[in-house]
């Protein structure tokens, strides 16, 4: 038996896998676009949005996809805690939509101010309209502002939330860098739900990596409304072993929702944070807001409460047929709104998207998240589940015996390992979605 | 060896063929698109997370089984394996052995591949063949990512990961031979695969 024989072996029996599930998709590749070509606009171009549309065009070359976002350029909110230890460059978490276009995808710079579901069209700030078969919403994340008294968007120049990456990184970037030796660095996470649950604790154990190597008599103050936020062991273990947590000493404090943590107002004017029992004074204060569905889905009516709820196998709208909506704007209760999650979400939706056009009944989903934080130099943790659909409960569930988190008792020589792997998690998924 | 590969066409064939186990649960591209934002889209890596494109699809079931049992130390994918039954695990090793593997651009020392390649074929190629681009019984090791393929050999060699004895008798000889380096030098020349 031959090595010949056997590679192709492999091409015919995975080649014909391959065929059997894309089904009519893969007789649709190469043709040209005919007359009748299904239109589908994805809005946002976000994680969810730019793999919606990358993988929806890589699926079936006879839909038209048309992606819309205001932005040229999107910053992720993974890997921006690192620009904030200066560790990273605040490009290196840039990315643009020329391999969206390269891969035939219509990519409009526009706001979209409206969708009229009844005639299926979306209109744009710059007069556009376009109209689809099918739309996919990824609006990502609103601040509620009204939620703490004297925050807003200028109170946000002076008191950054940099929860969307870009500008608000950078400026709290450079106040860190202007801060003193010794001054107090205060971030306040909101109550749950939120975008990237273990990010706001990720963050202080990045700003406290800056401040130990340059201003090592600085302080970091959590004030927070929960009892327990993600990781919650892994993160208490890795600012003991790091930054001295839990002794007079520590450069990380936590003050709990049951401690008074929870955030009533600020004071831009004299740098205070008022909390449910105490106030905090920062030399750097970053509010991190509660938060809901970004206004599109409010303006499109696409919400219940603060979020979408969507039908779990195809993320199309509960309230809206044809429209679909995904990542941290829909309720897919179960998985964290991380970036790796509305990657997933996207393909699962544009998958089905793909099916219910051709008129294929949408196959069985997969879903996956793993979240890393590094909280040092080469000290990395993780949060991993492998999620199936409950349809009959239209639930997605995390997968019983599997997943979980970094052992306690993980080594440090794993530890590094992780944070090297949280590096190539950054690389690959990137790639994945802009590339 | 011709006996051993016989005997994989067999199983890789009547799996293929058994329909029923196809038609249920995630389709093979389902499942495997969950795996891109770690290992890159279609498999092919841009990072340390290893490349599993290309992979032979024996070694990529034996490889998952061995996380979901522990055998394998890891530091995810014992987590993850657990999440995929051995009918999900057969559809991905399918799907991933037919998806070309593109080699990861990375810096090398190019007297350390030098090196690397005189070492390779008079201690890899009969296994990792074609310069190590041909799958025999593992993925492709050139177009690796080097960093991955330095863990690799330090799990190794602190056993925790089981290598086949033709491969450790090699591999000492190796160092034997040529000293420390030498894993080095063989890991540089997989490196410069392009």
């Amino acid at each position: 038996m031959s090595k010949l024989s056997r590679r192709n072996f492999i091409k015919l029996t995975g080649g014909a896998v391959g065929l059997g599930a894309l089904g009519g998709c893969a007789a649709g590749a190469g043709n040209s676009r005919s007359a009748a070509a299904k239109k589908v606009v994805v809005i946002g171009g976000g994680p969810g949005g730019a793999t919606a549309a990358k993988t929806l065009a890589s699926l079936d070359s006879n839909v038209e996809v048309t992606l819309i976002e205001p932005n040229r350029t999107y910053h992720t909110c993974f890997m921006s805690n690192e620009v904030l230890a200066g560790d990273r460059s605040i490009d290196s978490i840039a990315f643009g939509y020329d391999g969206l276009r390269k891969r035939g995808i219509n990519v409009v710079h526009d706001l979209v101010t409206g969708i009229d579901a009844k005639a299926r069209k979306v209109t744009t700030q710059g007069g556009a309209s376009f109209s689809y078969d099918r739309a996919i919403v990824a609006p990502g994340i609103d601040f509620k502002w009204e939620a703490i008294d004297g925050y807003g968007p200028e109170a946000a120049e002076r008191m950054p939330h940099a929860w969307k990456a870009g500008a608000q990184t950078v400026t709290l970037r450079k106040q860190l860098e202007a801060m003193r030796d010794g001054g107090t660095v205060i971030i306040a996470p909101p109550g749950n739900p939120f975008r990237c649950p273990p990010g706001p604790y990720e963050r202080a154990s990045q700003i406290a990596w800056y401040l130990k190597r340059h201003k090592p008599r600085s302080k970091i103050l959590i004030i927070d409304p929960k009892d327990k936020f993600s990781k919650f062991g892994l993160f208490n273990q890795g600012w003991k072993r790091l930054y001295g947590y839990g002794t007079d000493n520590s450069m990380i404090e936590w003050v709990s929702g049951a401690a008074g943590g929870k955030v009533e107002s600020v004071d831009v004017g004299t740098m205070t944070v008022n909390a449910a029992v105490e106030s905090f004074k920062g030399d750097v204060v970053n509010i991190i807001p509660p938060q809901k569905a970004g206004k599109l889905a409010f303006v499109a009516g696409l919400t219940k409460g603060d979020w979408c709820p969507i039908n779990k196998k195809t993320f199309e709208s509960l309230i809206h047929p044809n429209i679909h909506v995904l990542g941290d704007a829909s309720v897919a209760a179960g998985m964290p709104k991380s970036g790796y999650s509305a990657n997933i979400q996207a393909k699962v939706c544009a998958m089905a998207v793909a099916d219910m056009l051709n008129d294929r009944e949408p196959g069985i989903p997969s879903y996956q998240n793993t979240c890393y934080s590094v909280l040092g130099e080469d000290y990395g943790i993780s949060v991993s589940f492998v999620y199936e659909l409950d349809e009959k409960e239209n639930a997605i569930n995390a997968v019983k015996g599997a997943g979980g988190l970094t052992p306690m008792d993980a080594s440090s020589a794993a530890l590094a390992r992780e944070a090297k792997y949280a590096h190539g998690w950054f690389n690959n998924i990137t790639h994945d979605i802009f590339g | 060896m011709a006996l051993k590969r016989a005997l994989k066409h067999v199983l890789v064939g009547s799996f293929a063929l058994s329909t029923v186990v196809w038609a249920d649960g995630p389709s093979p591209q389902m499942l495997s698109q969950t795996c891109a934002a770690c290992h890159g889209p279609g498999g092919s890596s841009v990072g340390v997370t290893p490349s599993i494109a290309g992979a032979d699809p024996v070694y990529f079931i034996d490889t998952m089984k061995a996380f979901k049992s522990g055998e394998r130390h890891a530091t995810v994918m014992d987590r993850v394996a657990k999440g995929y039954s051995d009918g999900d695990i057969e559809k991905m090793a399918h799907y991933f052995a037919a998806q070309p593997m593109r080699p990861m651009k990375q810096t090398y020392a190019s007297d350390k591949a030098k090196l690397g390649a005189r070492l390779h074929k008079d201690y890899c190629d009969r296994c990792h063949e074609d310069g190590g681009t041909n799958p025999e019984d593992s993925a492709p090791l050139a177009g690796q990512s080097m960093l991955y393929l330095t863990f690799s050999m330090e799990d190794f060699k602190a056993g925790h990961r089981e290598a086949p004895k033709k491969m450790k008798r090699k591999v000492q000889e190796m160092l034997e031979e040529h000293g420390d380096a030498a894993v080095e030098a063989v890991i540089h020349y997989y490196g410069s695969k392009r």
